[in-house]
């Protein structure tokens, strides 16, 4: 066995390309990893496909049929319609409405997460590159925000905003409210991680090399430094995904997140809980189902995520 | 000492800026003279009370009256429910408080000890179970448990009920549900929603520690000194891996008041959680307000005991440290 | 010729990776006497950490021993079990490691940790085990012994710490001490301190230490014979004034060629730098065929890259070379 030839000496100059790479290597050997990308991939397709693949459209709430209401999977209508979930006390097709509370969950969630990016990378950059008080205040304003739960923020936030509006606007704007009240949650994280790398990154030749040829601030942040914090931002977004699309859920099922009359998974398992006892299992628990499923999917992919980037980005 | 005024000085940071949120709410949303004296009232009418209610003085000093009103625990009148919001606090607290305490007791009591033994024997079939089902506790929101156990043990069994606090006995202020059997009933689907998320983020949260101390240098040099395995294990792997747990746990305490807002609402528990959903539904401001200085309130309170707590647990922090005047 | 105290017979340990198992430590052979510092010295990676670990029977998953045997005192240690050889370690066997305020638990007094240790290998009752424990650190020169017995690790300075782990490791009179890279974490000046009370403490009691090292300085202080390691196997051994004069096997030549010396600076007055050794050592994924030092090796021959040499002795000393091998006599042809 020791006798066996790897000449440590012709080690290839050029990394390989990247299909033959570590991380697709990894990627195709865990079932896992494939596993799970292929359901999040899967959702995500029937979530931006729903007009052309629910067969009810659930979004106008004067289509529903009431006389249909509360109908059990398999069902036909009064009129002929095939519900093949079921209908809820509305008379809304179970099946359309969870694929378009699907597609308002990954909305929502996807619209979260990449605002709290965005928003934790700025300021992160900032706090990081200018130093100082910028630095001093952004970093106590992260501190005191990430001991509240994101929950909590989130629905204070939203409440504060349902006050100062009347009723019919904050209906209208629900959404970007949501989006907005569940990005203030996560964006700490991110601010965090960026600022750290830049801090190293700030001390590097190459840096103070730009500064002193004059190349102006942004160009640095934006050429230099960016790039390197890809890497991170996106393990904690991954992970952050799933419990942006849970938040968003338990507002909705709380009665302070989308209005009822708009589809969502939460709303939906929240509708379903007042007929638990008469025994309409489904209206509440197939949403809670696919919900499950998407977030146990993006969960999973993200922690495969995490561990398969962590060696490179030691390096 | 200085780290100790740091922190109170961080702390009273914390509590004015949420009085000033909660104030700003207070003040400039909604018009407390409109649900005062109705729609039919005159300008001038309008205006006395105004001043009357001392609307017309500088901001400044309404934020100082503001405060003072809080310090002595008069924080206003509820719009809907027209009581004054602090009986309305002390009347729901103690529902809120046994169900946290309950399921803190749940996750830390089944959470440290599954914990321990999956770092122990990292590659049993059990511990990978475990941790498999560890994920649930992530992946699975807060409320479907709530609705799935409901629909276990209250619909299809009829074991235990589905909402409500039971019977409850009173003393003075304080109201228990631990004495009666009903009481006790109603408590168990609740806390065990409530603590099962924070059970598994124990587990695994002590699993890692501990993991992490058992690679480190003096557990090392503790086996090669020839220590009793359990020694070893639990007289100085465990210690240090339950200071850091310790402190977050502590943390956890918030969490779970955060999540007793989900749990109340899915078992329709008369507690604080449930009170600030419908203070969100029906824009009762004033209650939404102090709601916001509670919250921070405890907050900061619970983060103070912790870091208290890690000082004087960890001797590198603590009080030992500054009695000696630091390294020899 | 003293009888040897420890005797590592060809030992051989194995890592397990997804792929296949590594060879970390090849037939690997050595001895320490009574009294006697043995220096084993080498780059990092070289294995020397495991073969102190294997001794002591700290192997851990993935590696384990996959064949040789180790005695104390002519007994087999390496077969025993797991609760054996712990009542063993710290007994017969002790260790020094590297990091002093990394090996000592924080949340516990030192007091506490040498009581624990002494009661749980001696059945003497606490307060004489404390007793014992101030006289140790009196011994290893920590001033106010008693009422150190009360501090916390992180109170004291880095050459305090490891004399305290020194305490640790001599506190129940073992016969054989494995001590890695023990000056590696400290000042220098604090060194030269820690050498000497190991010297001193292991001469007192006729201890047997093995001093894991990268340093030559350390081991030209220290050692009584030295051991060279490459790539998992011993290169080389030998009284250390033989090895360090007169070198056998080419590595050791080039190991010895960078100890910074005063005559060697005046020699070298034209040379305008430390020689290294070009390259680095193999990964043991990357073992090359042959005698695993020929490509970095200056006088390698044919026969370097196709077989492996073995460890042919030559009097108190010995080498793995073809070169040694070949001249039977010891001399090594000179190269230019």
């Amino acid at each position: 066995m020791s006798d066996e030839t790897l000449e440590g000496a012709d080690a290839p100059d050029h990394p390989p390309a990247w299909w033959r790479g570590d991380f697709v290597h990894g990627f195709v050997r865990s079932p896992v990893a494939i596993v799970s990308a292929t359901i999040v991939a899967m959702l995500l397709l029937l979530a931006i496909l729903a007009p052309f693949v629910a067969p009810y459209d659930v979004r106008d709430p004067a289509k529903a049929n009431v006389v249909d209401a509360r109908l059990p999977p398999s069902s036909t209508g009064m009129f002929g319609d095939q519900y093949s979930l079921g209908t809820d006390p509305q008379g809304r097709d179970m099946l359309s409405a969870m694929i378009y509370g699907l597609r308002t969950s990954l909305l929502v969630g996807l619209g979260a997460i990449g605002l709290a990016a965005a928003c934790g990378i700025a300021l992160g950059l900032a706090s990081g590159y200018f130093g100082g008080t910028i630095d001093a205040v952004i970093m106590r304003a992260a501190d005191v925000q990430s001991s509240f739960p994101a929950i909590l923020i989130a629905l204070l936030i939203d409440g504060i905003t349902r006050t100062l509006m009347d009723r019919t606007t904050h209906e209208a704007l629900a959404v970007p409210i949501l989006i907005a009240a569940i990005a203030a949650s996560f964006w700490v994280q991110y601010a965090r991680v960026v600022r750290g790398l830049v801090l190293v990154e700030r001390g590097r030749e190459y840096v103070l090399a730009a500064r002193v040829t004059g190349v102006r601030t942004v160009t640095i942040l934006f050429r230099h430094i960016l790039p390197n914090v890809l890497g991170p931002v996106l393990v904690i977004a991954t992970i952050n995904l799933a419990l942006a699309i849970l938040t968003e859920a338990t507002l909705s099922f709380l009665g302070v997140g989308i209005p009822p009359t708009q589809p969502s998974l939460g709303s939906l398992v929240r509708i379903g809980n007042e007929f638990l006892f008469s025994g309409d299992w489904w209206i509440s628990l197939m949403p809670g189902g696919l919900l499950v499923v998407l977030s146990l999917g993006v969960n999973l992919f993200g922690d495969w995520l995490r561990d398969a980037l962590n060696p490179r980005l030691a390096s | 000492m200085g780290f100790m005024i740091g922190r109170l000085g961080q702390t009273l940071i914390v509590l004015l800026v949420a009085a000033l949120v909660s104030f700003m709410l207070f003040r400039y949303v909604g018009d407390p003279v409109n649900n005062m004296v109705g729609q039919a009232a005159s300008l001038a009418d309008r205006e006395a009370m105004r001043t009357q209610l001392g609307l017309n003085d500088p901001v400044a000093v309404q934020f100082a009256r503001f405060v003072g009103d809080v310090l002595r625990g008069d924080l206003g009148m509820s719009y809907r429910f027209g009581q004054p919001i602090s009986d309305l606090l002390l009347q729901r607290l103690p529902a809120t408080l046994e169900l946290s305490l309950l399921s803190i007791l749940l996750a830390a009591g089944l959470g440290v000890p599954l914990g321990v033994w999956t770092a122990l024997h990292p590659r049993s079939r059990s511990a990978k179970l475990l941790m498999l089902a560890s994920l649930a506790g992530v992946a699975l929101p807060t409320f479907l448990i709530g609705i799935v156990l409901i629909l276990v043990f209250s619909v299809w069994l009829g074991w235990l009920p589905s909402f409500g606090r039971g019977e409850v006995v009173s003393f003075g202020a304080w109201t228990t549900g631990l004495l009666t059997a009903s009481g006790l009933k109603a408590l168990v689907l609740p806390s065990v929603t409530l603590g099962l998320f924070q059970m598994t983020l124990i587990m695994r949260l002590v699993r890692a520690e501990m993991q992490e101390v058992l690679r480190s240098d003096f557990i090392r040099f503790a086996r090669a000194r020839g220590l009793k395995r359990a020694t070893v294990n639990y007289d100085h792997g465990l210690r240090n891996t339950l200071v850091p747990v310790i402190t977050i746990v502590g943390l956890q305490f918030g969490n779970v008041f955060a999540f007793s807002v989900i749990v109340e609402t899915v078992f329709q528990w008369p507690g604080l959680g449930l009170l600030v959903i419908q203070a969100i539904q029906f824009a009762d401001v004033p209650l939404l307000a102090a709601y916001i200085v509670l919250v921070a309130l405890c907050f900061a309170i619970i983060n103070l005991i912790v870091d208290i707590l890690y000082a004087v647990i960890d001797p590198r922090v603590g009080a030992a440290q500054l009695a000696r005047g630091g390294a020899a | 010729m003293t009888t040897p105290l420890l005797q590592v017979e060809n030992l051989r340990v194995e890592i397990a990776t997804r792929h296949r198992d590594l060879v970390a430590i090849d037939d690997l052979s050595l001895s320490i006497g009574e009294g006697e510092v043995l220096g084993v010295v080498g780059e990092s990676g070289a294995g020397k950490s495991i073969t102190g670990n294997a001794i002591l029977g700290l192997l851990e998953w993935p590696a384990r021993k996959t064949g040789g045997r180790i005695l104390l005192e002519g007994r087999r240690i390496d077969d025993l079990d797991e609760e054996e050889m712990r009542r063993l370690r710290g007994r017969q066997i002790g260790a020094v490691f590297q990091d002093p305020l990394a090996s000592l638990d924080p949340l516990m007094t030192i007091g506490y940790q040498l009581v624990q240790t002494i009661t749980t290998h001696l059945d003497i009752p606490r307060d004489e085990a404390r007793e014992r424990a101030a006289r140790l650190l009196a011994e290893v020169g920590i001033p106010a012994p008693r009422e150190r017995l009360d501090s916390y690790p992180h109170e004291l300075s880095g050459g305090m710490r490891q004399r305290i782990v020194l305490a640790l490791a001599f506190c129940c009179e073992p016969r054989v001490v494995i001590a890695d890279e023990p000056t590696t974490a400290l000042d220098v000046s604090v060194q030269a301190q820690v050498i000497d009370l190991l010297k001193r403490m292991c001469r007192e009691r006729g201890t047997a230490v093995m001093l894991v090292t990268h340093d030559m300085g350390v081991i030209a202080e220290a050692a009584d014979r030295v051991a060279v390691m490459y790539a998992g196997r011993v290169v080389e051994t030998g009284p250390t004034m033989d090895v360090l004069r007169a070198p056998l096997h080419p590595y050791s030549r080039g190991l010895m060629a960078s100890i910074p010396s005063m005559r060697r600076a005046a020699r070298d007055r034209a040379r305008a730098d430390l020689p290294m050794i070009p390259g680095a050592m193999p990964r043991l994924d990357a073992l090359p065929r042959g005698c695993a030092f020929h490509p970095r090796c200056p006088v390698a021959i044919a026969r370097c890259a196709r077989e492996r040499p073995p460890f042919v002795p030559a009097g108190p000393s010995g080498g793995a070379c073809w070169l040694v091998a070949d001249g039977a006599s010891g001399e090594v042809p000179a190269h230019a």
